[in-house]
């Protein structure tokens, strides 16, 4: 039997501390130089004159204007796609039907399709070339370069967010929970409320909060169906370019900081959910 | 008030000299109490102008009116039905100019006794904006870059009248301007004159004349230079997009393309963005070149004619005709456009244009030849570009 000198034992399962230490200096490295770097470089452009600046850029009613119509096409389409997702999810993972795999693939649809190409085809199918569009027009209630079209589009970029989370955890968990449920006579609604939706919990979150963040911050699909027009159809994404090509830098980092600071809340949001809650995370196998 | 009938050009005005009695003719000028001193058939006549509809409801109705608007509003929805609302449709390099004039038009419209109005504004690549109207984004007012682009608008839709050019002054073009060089501090390169676009190594920044009007003019000028000097005009502006490394959408792209991000040797742009660049990035940075030979660049405004109701009619057709009013005209000397008026203008904005031969349209046989045989589809452009 050879002597294995004390010094150079390590378990079979870690790599050597050059290995692990060299992967993680360049994990950092490149969050530092892809992450960290530009939002420094954003946030630094901001403020290059001052709060009191970059604020008072804010307090134009244009970027009022855009920051609620951000705020109010993810406070509509989040909790719709929250909605549809779990449906989908649901009659995918817990019924047995022909064309399932069919419905799983258009699901997955939107993830495919090029924005441009989405918003492209809401205004051929409510532009005022279509019969259904003219006609909607001429009845005052115009789809696209208006409100309803962003709505619309935003839905149809952040559909596959809830379903793809939930779809997983629910094929995972069988169905044995709820036959249980059944069989001890609770109803159908019953047995989500109580028996699904606690297991879910924590997939749908993390696909709500995903969702939320490409409805706030989507650009090609939303700028096809906008018309671009100031203080009315302008989203936060386009007007930090319309800022930028204004030469107002100052405004348009101020308006992408805001943005990020966005994204900064439902991920600490998130975060302060996993730490109070990890126990029951562990226990659902789910981040 | 200066008198806009001895520029060379005049705005017809109805008036009522009585209940019954209407003349029309050039303004002569704007009196005190309101009436308008016109000329009529030799004599000067001073009347009334048409009284302006706004709305008059009052009690129940108007509340409920109010209720409905908002509802309408919150909707997205009707908002263009609206009197005091009208949408101008325009081109990239146009921000900064109609920012200014829609808030002294407002200002104007109210100081007539019209209700408060509601001017919003929508820009991008000229092109695009009228495909935009095409598909059914609720103008009032277009003001693009060129006049095939609100062709394209009459000729698809019954929205624009065939005849639109011929209803404002001056081809209803209330601004021209021309198209010249923005080269990097000191002319590295040496640019001088469109010749020298296609040396090799010089890197040319021009958006895409499919999309974008100033683009066209940037083709159009060069071709005109190389029919004037003897040169292939094809070879020529082949040669010069061999120079291009990317084609923006719009013409405001490329200027950041070439201002901000740093690209290329030399920006072909309208005269007006040249200026604009030079004003908010620093002069220290850009120099401008005039070329020999340029091209008189006529962006007209037009009514939409399909989109207006006996509402808003008055305030889309007062705030065209305002844009040949003196102080308008000041505001787009000011903004670097040549304009027609200098009767209001301060004497730097209008000392600042250099004197250059500007070819017009006609000289390419009018928008309605040079569009398909060049910018249309398999037109001379794609030759061009797709054989690169």
């Amino acid at each position: 039997m050879t002597h294995i000198p004390h010094n150079r034992w390590r378990p079979a399962t870690t790599e050597p501390a050059l290995v692990r230490w060299a992967l993680i200096v360049l994990c950092l490295a490149m969050l530092a130089i892809l992450l960290v770097a530009p939002l420094m470089v954003v946030f630094d452009e901001a403020l290059r004159r001052g709060w009191a600046f970059a604020l008072a850029s804010l307090s134009e009613p244009d970027a009022q204007a855009a920051i609620r119509l951000t705020l109010l096409v993810a406070a509509l389409t989040v909790p719709l796609n929250a909605v549809f997702g779990i449906a989908a999810a649901w009659a995918v993972t817990k019924f047995d039907w022909r064309g399932k795999a069919w419905v799983i693939t258009l699901i997955d649809l939107p993830f495919s399709i090029s924005p441009v190409v989405a918003g492209l085809l809401f205004v051929l199918m409510f532009g005022a070339n279509s019969a259904l569009g003219a006609w909607l027009v001429a009845q005052g209630f115009p789809i696209v370069f208006a409100v309803p079209g962003i709505v619309l589009a935003t839905l149809f970029i952040t559909f596959p967010f809830v379903a793809r989370e939930l779809i997983p955890v629910m094929l995972e968990q069988g169905r044995a929970e709820e036959e249980a449920a059944l069989t001890l006579g609770a109803s159908g609604w019953r047995t989500f409320l109580t028996v699904t939706l606690p297991n879910i919990r924590w997939a749908l979150l993390y696909g709500v909060l995903l969702c939320n963040a490409r409805a706030m911050g989507e650009f090609g699909a939303v700028a096809v169906v906008s018309g671009k027009i100031r203080g009315q159809t302008t989203t936060m994404p386009l007007m930090i370019e319309m800022f930028y090509n204004e030469y107002l830098s100052v405004a348009a980092f101020t308006m992408a900081g805001v943005l990020a600071l966005l994204a900064f809340v439902t991920l600490t949001l998130k975060t302060a959910l996993e730490w109070r809650y990890a126990d029951q995370l562990a226990a659902s196998h789910r981040h | 008030m200066p008198l806009t009938a001895t520029r060379g050009f005049a705005m017809i005005h109805t008036v009522f000299v009585s209940s019954h009695v209407q003349a029309q003719g050039p303004l002569i000028e704007r009196l005190p109490d309101g009436r308008l001193l016109i000329e009529a058939g030799g004599r000067r006549v001073a009347g009334h102008p048409p009284a302006r509809p706004g709305p008059q409801t009052s009690g129940w109705k108007g509340i409920i009116a109010a209720a409905l608007l908002g509802l309408s509003a919150l909707g997205g929805g009707a908002s263009q039905l609206r009197a005091d609302t009208l949408l101008n449709v325009s081109y990239d390099p146009t921000r900064e100019f109609y920012r200014e004039y829609n808030g002294w038009f407002a200002r104007w419209w109210q100081a007539q006794g019209n209700p408060a109005a509601t001017i919003q504004t929508s820009h991008g690549g000229s092109g695009a904006q009228a495909r935009a109207v095409i598909d059914g984004l609720a103008a009032q007012v277009v003001t693009l870059a060129l006049a095939s682009d609100i062709d394209q608008i009459a000729a698809r839709t019954d929205l624009i009248p065939e005849d639109w050019q011929s209803r404002l002054p001056h081809n209803s073009s209330p601004y021209t301007s021309t198209i010249v060089f923005l080269v990097r501090e000191g002319n590295p390169k040496g640019i001088t004159d469109w010749d020298d676009l296609i040396a090799e190594g010089v890197q040319v920044i021009t958006p895409n004349p499919k999309t974008s009007g100033g683009a066209r003019w940037n083709y159009l000028a060069a071709w005109g230079y190389a029919d004037r000097n003897g040169l292939d005009p094809k070879d020529f502006v082949g040669a010069l997009y061999r120079n291009v490394p990317v084609l923006d959408t719009g013409a405001r792209g490329s200027t950041t393309t070439f201002a901000q991000r740093g690209l290329g040797d030399v920006l072909l742009a309208w005269e007006n963005e040249a200026y604009l660049a030079l004003a908010e990035l620093g002069d220290d940075q850009f120099d401008i070149v005039v070329p020999s030979i340029s091209v008189l660049a006529e962006p007209p405004v037009a009514l939409v004619e399909g989109r207006l109701t006996d509402a808003n009619r008055p305030l889309a057709t007062a705030y065209l005709e305002q844009l040949y009013s003196p102080e308008a005209q000041a505001m787009a000397l000011r903004h670097y456009y040549r304009a027609w008026d200098i009767s209001a203008a301060a004497a730097e904005d209008v000392a600042r244009f250099p004197e250059l031969e500007r070819l017009p349209i006609a000289d390419f046989g009018g928008w309605a030849r040079v569009q398909p045989e060049h910018f249309g589809d398999g037109g001379i452009f794609d030759q061009i570009y797709q054989g690169q």
